[in-house]
């Protein structure tokens, strides 16, 4: 089988048949209850949160939702959060410290969104307070980027003790179309493109950013779900399961992303 | 093997820090560095030495021409104050970016600085504090691994020292030339800050022209108090992108300083000239009781 392309995985990762958020919600947690609104003004669909049970106990979850019809891709804004999502996110956050329950998020957006209401609201703002509060949070925090890690937009819920990145997912510092058209006014290079950013869930934990690849079914996730299923609740479990162990949750997490780019970020990821 | 044991090797040489031992005035020759000429608002032709003594104000229009970092510095800090920290720190080109390393000698060639911010312990009217001053002449004062590093070493200093933290952001956004690495600072960044705030350190953000992207979507939105200077372009999606997105045109003074402050984003906006007396004002509001800042 030839080796998959960096195009082709940005390609399988924006897949409209790809599970999103809400797949993986009813597929491996039970008794989901979503939180909306993020008590100021608005509730973003973009960002999906709430409590759910994960192998019996109350975790909360949160994600980016696309949606599946062309209906839902218009009602959660393609999956680009406003300042709202982001502030919802937080609230849910804060009540994942409050209630000392872990927080599980998976990442699936082309990034937060760029439009005149969102900077009203100040979304550069928005996301800087999810980083921060989200850099202290003093449960596990735990990330599954299933689809697009798109820019800021991706990160603001991906401070996390440990990031897991499914094999075709992707995750950069912007689209391969924004780096195409940045880097030579041409954002039909954007495959080229692709192949130096270095955005696939292998270079991601080659560079300490990721942690760990979860393999998927020939074809792509959208080929077989159930299998993905399977494999994500094996790896999200394993991973809840070593960052319990190891405790120290909020500790852990800042000197993880303390090291990012720095020796120190090598010398953990060997 | 081998190879990644010499790569990690010279990583640890290159991020190595090399702290200043004494406190001096500012280098010249950076300073003299930053000359302009036209007015890019007015198109006033205004001599460099008139411009030198408003702070490079235009003072036909109130338009404040960007500022290098040495020079905004010079601005502020009590003579014989200034200490840099970390001068020359530097991250490899992870990406193995194709032509990274050649326009990196190209920016430090032409501006004299090795990132793309300045970081510096000095005093403001007599009162210590630490500083990190972005440059948007180097690569847009776009944020890597070296300026997301010399940044949290700044926080982790002024937290140690127990000192308030000012830093005067002006960026392009993240560093596309180093991916994810770039996109990580913003964590780093924050992660930081968040842990300086937790200890009760006081950090002062002033936003200049232009501040957007990753850098306004991390440490720069982070401030206790938030100061911008008149008419910056201060955002995190940069206008040309939301014009196409939202395909109509943006209104008059949107993303500018004056329209942050409408909406609740910005404490004041300071013009230049007032910037080292309102900086000062805030060091002397926050001063810590029964601590000797001299
Ligand atoms: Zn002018």
């Amino acid at each position: 089988m030839a080796e998959i392309t960096a195009a082709e995985r940005v390609a399988l990762a924006r897949h409209a048949g790809r599970p999103g958020t809400a797949d993986y919600i009813s597929a491996l947690f039970t008794d989901f209850f979503e939180c909306k609104g993020d008590r100021q003004c608005r509730e973003d669909p973009a960002i999906l949160g709430g409590v759910a049970l994960y192998k019996g106990h109350p975790v909360t979850v949160i994600g980016h939702r696309k949606g599946k019809s062309l209906q839902e891709n218009m009602a959660c804004n393609f999956g680009m959060p406003g300042p709202e999502g982001y502030r919802k996110a937080q609230r849910l956050m804060r009540q994942a410290q409050k209630f000392r329950r872990p927080v599980i998020t998976f990442v699936d957006t082309p990034g937060a969104y760029p439009g005149l209401e969102a900077e009203a609201r100040g979304q550069g703002e928005a996301i800087a307070s999810t980083l921060s509060l989200m850099s202290a949070l003093d449960v596990p925090v735990i990330t599954v980027v299933t689809g697009e890690g798109g820019s800021g937009g991706a990160l603001a819920l991906a401070v996390a003790n440990r990031v897991l990145m499914l094999e075709n997912a992707v995750y950069s510092v912007l689209s391969p179309e924004g780096f195409a058209s940045i880097l030579w006014k041409d954002s039909s290079r954007a495959g080229e493109a692709a192949e130096i950013m270095k955005l696939t869930a292998r270079d991601l934990v080659a560079l300490g950013a990721a942690d760990e690849v979860i393999p998927e079914p020939q074809g792509g996730a959208h080929e077989n779900p159930q299998a993905v299923f399977v494999a994500v609740d094996r790896a999200l479990s394993y991973a809840l399961d070593r960052v319990v162990r190891e405790g120290d949750f909020a500790q852990r997490r800042y000197e993880k992303f303390r090291g990012m780019g720095t020796p120190r970020s090598r010398k953990e990821g060997l | 093997m081998r190879d990644s044991f010499r790569q990690r090797r010279e990583r640890m040489i290159q991020l190595k820090t090399r702290r200043e031992g004494k406190e001096t005035d500012i280098p010249r020759k950076h300073i003299a560095k930053a000359v302009f000429g036209k007015c890019p608002d007015c198109g006033a032709m205004v001599p460099k030495t008139e411009l030198a003594r408003t702070l490079y104000v235009c003072p036909k229009c109130g338009y404040h021409h960007p500022v290098g970092a040495y020079l905004r510095l010079s601005m502020l800090l009590d003579s014989k104050s200034f200490r840099e920290l970390d001068e020359k720190l530097t991250a490899p080109n992870a990406l193995k970016f194709p032509g990274y390393d050649e326009k990196l000698q190209a920016a430090r060639k032409a501006t004299g600085l090795t990132e793309g911010v300045v970081t510096a312990r000095g005093k403001i009217d007599g009162r210590m504090a630490v500083f990190a001053v972005l440059d948007s002449r180097f690569f847009m004062g776009s944020m890597g691994v070296a300026l997301g590093e010399k940044v949290t070493r700044a926080v982790e200093y002024a937290d140690r020292a127990g000192l308030p933290l000012i830093i005067f952001s002006a960026s392009g956004g993240a560093r596309m030339q180093e991916g994810i690495l770039s996109l990580m600072q913003m964590a780093k960044t924050s992660a930081a800050l968040e842990r300086f705030g937790a200890h009760g350190g006081l950090y002062i953000s002033v936003l200049t022209h232009p501040t957007t992207g990753g850098v306004t979507a991390s440490f720069a939105s982070l401030g206790d108090v938030t100061l911008a200077e008149p008419g910056a372009l201060i955002g995190f999606a940069g206008p040309r992108v939301i014009e196409q997105t939202i395909g109509q045109k943006l209104p008059e003074g949107f993303q500018r300083s004056e329209y942050l402050e409408e909406h609740g984003f910005v404490d004041q906006i300071v013009p230049r000239s007032q910037m080292k007396e309102t900086l000062s004002l805030l060091l002397r509001l926050h001063e810590k009781r029964g601590e000797d800042h001299g």
